[in-house]
């Protein structure tokens, strides 16, 4: 076995970073692009796109393509729509899910692990799938809002928000997540005379911070990524999402750097979102190697 | 305070009985211990007096209640984990409190009780940190405090000291023992530990296979095990078993024959056996000791040197080893023949049933 001297100690290590500058590198380039793209008139930024210049900030370079994309679309009503149904979603989720998972690990019922079973498979489920029957039923569904009761739940924020509450990956995550706190937690506040709901307020969901930082990361991209469903329940601009606001750029006169504009604001709160849950996010990444 | 009375309790899963039918009467503000080898049922009973699992049959009493069918909170009880289940996002004056928070209580009232705890327990310097600033036998106090805040009929606890280094348990023995006195309150101790069933107890219960070996104070036990098991289970190290012959019995004592012991007279009157019965002699091995006269011969085949006695491991004609509590510095050493005198009177007898003769 060769001997490890400090020389190739330094070498190893400047690999294993080159290794890592590049993965990160492939990662960060089409933001880079996107972002650089921005600030660049389509001639220049066509231009570009054939040597390094792409991802430099360099030329002619100004916030014309930002006020040119809300020009043509309203987009911070767009944002505005993504980052409330998005929220409401998420944190509706959470408590959803949570409380099913509880009721799944800590209360013993009878078919409780064949409920389970049954929500784990929905899995495997494809959305595309159930599209259809969802649309049927959602335009037909009641809804009691300011104009009292009405009929058909299409062009709605709860239309977008609803259907996506309960869901099986979320339920799953919590399930594994409870599975490992110590029992003996949940049955000494149990002693101590805590109902199931003080437990799952005071007791579990304290401690399952964690796994909402994982839970709201994986439902908020999925939720601001929505763009088969809305495209199906949404016709009103007003409540329209910015993935389908996309669309906007591509009808007449299409202009590269608007586009380019219009991503790199749409992606604002998600690096926001991210930023915010990131180092607990780390962190139950990182637990769930070094348990305990 | 609360007496607990236990009436034909039984658990199964399934149709596996893990519990077999327990009768155990607790007096007000009696320590009783149950005690086990792993997997007797110890737990389960425990869990069951709490409200933790759920009674398959029998009747269980606290005070004057039957709790059967009563959620733990109504049972009047408190318990202390083996893993202490302190809650860890809570400060040690939260945790101690969280029972009367849930129940609502008056502020002035839990920081009465609280302090009053933490008193007890001199851990008032510890009220603000968290429990991972704490040290195991720290978070095992927070535990036992949790409990007395309560003020509990019963005060239950499971294996508590078992995740404690050897020094701090015998710490925390003696502060439980003197927690007993000071409250005077109904405890009942789990452990697989029978020196702190032996040290702690005002009355133990050596379980088997969810079937209740022997009930009775610790001397009680040691001196008069009822059963081969009880035996074998309480005293350390653990009583030496002999098989012999019956040569004589008559109302005053028994006369025995083996090829290991030669011949013994035991003064036990009463014996319920027969010339030529063969029995199980029991000898403790603090009740031999080595010298001239001796019934017993054999080779020393290994010598453990403890300072204030010395167990030393013999090996019989038979084939058998059995350990006798020699005096700390006596002169012995592997390979040495070595003869034993056994006290006949402290000696149990026990039938080829496996109970006491």
């Amino acid at each position: 076995m060769a001997m490890i001297t400090a020389d190739n100690r330094g070498l190893r290590l400047a690999v294993r970073y080159a290794v890592l500058i590049l993965i990160a590198a492939i990662f960060v380039f089409p933001l880079v692009f996107m972002l650089m793209s921005s600030f660049k008139p389509d001639q220049q930024l066509l231009r570009d796109t054939s040597s390094f210049a792409a991802f430099l900030p360099i030329g002619d370079i100004s916030l014309e393509n930002y006020f040119d994309a809300f020009k043509r679309a309203p987009v911070g009503l767009f944002i505005f729509n993504s980052v409330l149904v998005t929220g409401v979603t998420v944190l509706l989720t959470l408590l959803v899910c949570s409380a099913a998972a509880f009721a799944f690990v800590f209360i013993d019922w009878r078919g409780r692990e064949l409920v389970l079973t049954a929500i784990l498979a929905t899995l495997i489920v494809p959305f595309e799938t159930i599209a259809i029957p969802l649309l049927l039923i959602a335009s037909k569904l009641p809804w009691f809002g300011l104009d009292g009761l009405t009929f058909g739940w299409l062009n709605s924020y709860q239309v977008q928000i609803v259907p996506f509450i309960a869901d099986g990956l979320t339920i799953f995550l919590f399930v594994q997540y409870f599975k490992d706190l110590p029992g003996e937690l949940i049955e000494a506040a149990r002693v101590e005379g805590a109902t199931w709901g003080q437990v799952y307020r005071r007791v579990v969901m304290p401690l399952a911070g964690p796994v909402l930082a994982t839970a709201a990361i994986l439902k908020f991209l999925v939720m601001y990524n929505q763009y088969l469903w809305p495209l199906m329940v949404v016709q009103q601009e007003g409540y329209r999402p910015v993935m389908v606001g996309l669309q906007y750029f591509f009808q007449l006169n299409r202009a590269w750097g608007e586009i380019m504009a219009y991503l790199s604001l749409i992606t604002l709160p998600v690096l926001a979102f991210y930023l915010v849950l990131q180092r607990a996010f780390i962190a139950s990444i990182a637990s769930t190697g070094v348990k305990g | 305070m609360a007496r607990v009375s236990l009436a034909g309790i039984k658990k199964t899963y399934g149709s596996t009985e893990v519990i077999k039918g327990v009768d155990i009467d607790i007096a007000d503000g009696e320590f009783v211990v149950f005690v086990g080898p792993s997997g007797c049922g110890k737990s389960t009973l425990l869990r069951m007096i709490a409200g933790l699992e759920d009674i398959s049959g029998g009747t269980l009493t606290i005070g004057d209640r039957v709790v059967n069918d009563l959620p733990p909170k109504d049972r009047s009880i408190a318990m202390v984990f083996q893993s202490y289940a302190i809650f860890p996002h809570m400060t040690v004056r939260e945790n101690l409190a969280f029972g009367l928070t849930i129940a609502k209580a008056p502020k002035a009232e839990k920081e009465a009780k609280v302090a009053e705890a933490a008193r007890i327990l001199q851990m008032e310097h510890l009220l603000d940190r968290r429990p991972s600033q704490l040290s195991g036998g720290q978070r095992q106090r927070v535990a036992i405090g949790r409990a007395i805040v309560r003020h509990p009929g019963v005060f239950l606890f499971d294996e508590p000291l078992s995740n404690l280094d050897a020094a701090l348990r015998v710490d925390m023995r003696m502060e439980l023992a003197k927690l007993h006195a000071d409250l005077g309150a109904t405890m009942i101790y789990v452990t697989h530990d029978q020196v702190e069933a032996m040290t702690l107890a005002d009355k133990i219960v050596v379980l088997n296979a969810g079937v209740v070996q022997q009930v009775g104070s610790p001397l009680e036990l040691y001196h008069k095990p009822a059963n081969l098991f009880v035996a074998g289970f309480i005293g350390s190290p653990k009583m030496n078993f002999l098989k012999a012959r019956v040569d004589a019995v008559d109302a005053t004592g028994v006369k025995l024959s083996s090829p290991d012991i030669g011949s013994l007279v035991l003064p036990k009157p009463g014996v319920d056996a027969r010339v030529g019965d063969e029995l199980t002699l029991g000898v403790r091995p603090h009740h031999l000791a080595a010298g001239p006269g001796a019934d017993l011969h054999g080779k020393v085949v290994l010598v453990e040197r403890l300072g204030n006695e010395t167990l030393t491991v013999i090996g019989t004609p038979s084939g058998q080893q059995i350990v006798a509590a020699l005096p700390g510095d006596i002169d012995i050493t592997p390979g040495a023949d070595v003869g034993l005198v056994p006290q006949a009177a402290k000696a149990s007898l026990f039938l080829p049933s496996g109970l006491a003769a």
